[in-house]
């Protein structure tokens, strides 16, 4: 398999300046204009969110809105993050953080582990394990969420971490990627190895895992924010609302029937919300680049 | 493919290996299976007793009128969720690829919001149409358009495609630039020689070689919509008005958790696992194509 595109490092390509082909004078200045556009376009929901998050609700109550922030900025995160509606969003927070580290953690380390296995070893039932495994990469949890629900239910995981990170660490999608980083290692390394005598766990854990730190980097980044951004499974087995998480929280902040909504204490929590995993995509941007094109291979 | 050099024994790769083995059959497999055979009982009301049914479930489904219009709406879902996704992402990267200077920086803007959860866009959207609040719903009143997504079927559909492609646009834009970026500039200035102009060049060169990567990102935005929107429609419309958003994915639960219908829930598994089937064959007989392109 090869990788859906190349990546190449933005301006390499355009070293030798001419103007034949890129736009000069006012094609450059539109073409500014419509990106930045699409920017705006892009960015004007979280904008009004921000902007809901920093003014008083019966501002927010009487329509239109304000456009520019309020000075209620610290009072609404504070009310959010130590009262909420619910539970305190500090501690949707933190369920979220154990719930992404331990997905991402997790996926990463039983994948590892068994892509070793698979291209290091010959064993009995190799084949079979490795298409059993393959199965896996095709149903999302979605597609099984009643009888996955009953089996975390008999175990007595419900509204627990593990119960929360154990379903969703089975897909085989890291333990393929490794396997292909794996094969493309040479083989003069493990051969090396096994002349110096060095037992297979002293090879996987000096030569091959410091080999596989950039890919498990970036396997790092896309597979925190797939476990941050979960909302269904969260919401079927957290009933006890000090185990929610904040992205399927938000939800259950909403009031059932007539009552008027909190706007700025659940605009807060939104922003919140969405921080963390921006974070981590924007400042690790060439990881995340990379271990998404990986991971969709 | 096999490595030439492998280690001895068995004893260790079994213990390696031993951990996913066991993850994937207690939280994978079994409850596959049991999907599968769910699907050929339904329970007494009570839930004390199953009764065997064979194949009546999916009968039943596939005459049901409710069930043959989810299909019909998550048929209008996801290609309006894929259309309204690529088309803005690949202005975009076009745009971003006649840029010398400054690409980087468009980029790094455009790409975040791929890390807001739908469930968190849902909330986003469904603020600015809020229909007692939103900002966006109060200036269409003003123009003398009545918003209601809470009433209005094409509204509400419209709405939950929105927030679902929002998202998308920076994951789908990512791809598109990385593939321009990827063509040979010698291929364009070539045919800028020959006197072709910026959109005859698009049409006859670039958007052929960008042939596979539009592919590719139809697959995948099709998945997206069909199982990774639940968060969008729960937090907007939760499946309503009338059924108008309920997308297969949002029927299974809707079914199983809400209804505790746990046969049809179940048989509703099955027919997913068989799209999901069909389309990770289509990914992987294109990826087989695409080592020779």
């Amino acid at each position: 398999m090869t990788d859906a595109v190349e990546i190449v490092p933005v301006g390499v390509r355009r070293a030798a300046p001419d103007g034949m082909v890129e736009r000069r004078g006012a094609g450059l200045w539109l073409t500014h204009l419509l990106l930045i556009a699409g920017v705006l376009v892009i960015f004007f929901p979280i904008w009004l969110a921000f902007v809901a998050s920093t003014v008083t609700q019966p501002e927010i109550a009487r329509p239109p809105m304000p456009v520019w922030p309020g000075g209620q900025f610290l009072e609404n995160y504070r009310k959010a993050l130590f009262a909420g509606v619910n539970v305190p969003v500090a501690t949707m927070l933190f369920n979220s953080l154990v719930m992404a580290m331990g997905i991402a953690i997790g996926k990463i380390a039983i994948s590892l582990l068994s892509a070793f296995a698979i291209v290091y070893f010959r064993f009995p039932g190799k084949s079979v394990f490795f298409w059993l495994i393959f199965l896996t990469l095709m149903l999302p949890v979605e597609v099984r969420i009643v009888p996955t629900y009953e089996v975390v239910a008999g175990f007595g995981m419900l509204n627990s971490y593990s119960g929360l990170i154990f379903p969703l660490i089975a897909s085989a999608t890291a333990t393929f990627l490794f396997r292909q980083f794996f094969l493309t290692v040479p083989d003069e390394l493990a051969e090396a190895a096994r002349v110096d005598g060095a037992r297979p766990m002293r090879f996987f854990v000096d030569i091959l895992l410091p080999m596989s730190r950039t890919n498990i980097a970036a396997l790092f980044v896309i597979l925190f924010i797939y476990g941050w951004n979960q909302y269904l499974w969260p919401l079927l087995i957290t009933t006890d609302p000090s185990m929610n998480t904040i992205v399927m929280g938000i939800k259950q902040m909403f009031p059932s029937g007539d009552d008027v909504a909190d706007w700025p204490v659940i605009m807060a929590t939104s922003i919140l919300a969405m921080v963390p995993p921006v974070i981590v995509v924007v400042s690790m941007q060439r990881l995340f680049i990379r271990g998404l094109v990986d991971s969709e291979k | 493919m096999e490595k030439r050099v492998t280690f001895k024994g068995w004893l260790l790769p079994l213990l390696l290996i031993a951990p996913q083995v066991i993850v994937s059959a207690v939280f994978f497999f079994y409850p596959a299976e049991q999907a599968v055979w769910q699907s050929l009982f339904i329970p007494d009301p009570f839930g004390l007793s199953m009764q065997w049914v064979g194949l009546d479930n999916f009968r039943f489904l596939l005459s049901d009128p409710y069930y043959r219009a989810s299909f019909v709406t998550t048929a209008i879902f996801s290609t309006l969720v894929t259309l309204v996704s690529l088309i803005p992402a690949l202005f975009l990267a076009v745009l971003a690829d006649r840029l010398i200077k400054g690409a980087g920086a468009y980029r790094t803007l455009l790409i975040w919001p791929y890390a807001v959860a739908p469930a968190v866009a849902g909330v986003l959207w469904l603020f600015m149409f809020n229909t007692r609040v939103g900002v966006v719903a109060w200036y269409l009143g003003r123009l003398g358009y009545d918003w209601n997504h809470v009433l209005n079927e094409a509204e509400a559909m419209g709405l939950v495609v929105v927030a679902s492609s929002w998202g998308r646009i920076s994951y789908n834009f990512l791809f598109f630039f990385a593939a321009l970026q990827a063509i040979p500039k010698s291929v364009i200035e070539a045919a800028a020689i020959d006197g072709a102009r910026f959109w005859r060049r698009f049409w006859t060169i670039v958007l052929p070689l960008l042939s596979p990567t539009t592919f590719f990102l139809l697959v995948v935005n099709i998945v997206y919509a069909f199982f990774e929107t639940f968060g969008v429609i729960h937090t907007i419309t939760s499946g309503g008005p009338q059924q108008a958003t309920t997308i297969l994915v949002y029927k299974v639960y809707a079914d199983g958790f809400v209804g505790q219908d746990l046969g049809s829930s179940a048989a509703q598994s099955v027919i997913l696992l068989v799209v999901v089937g069909l389309l990770t064959v289509i990914q992987f007989r294109f990826i087989e194509r695409r080592v020779h392109y």
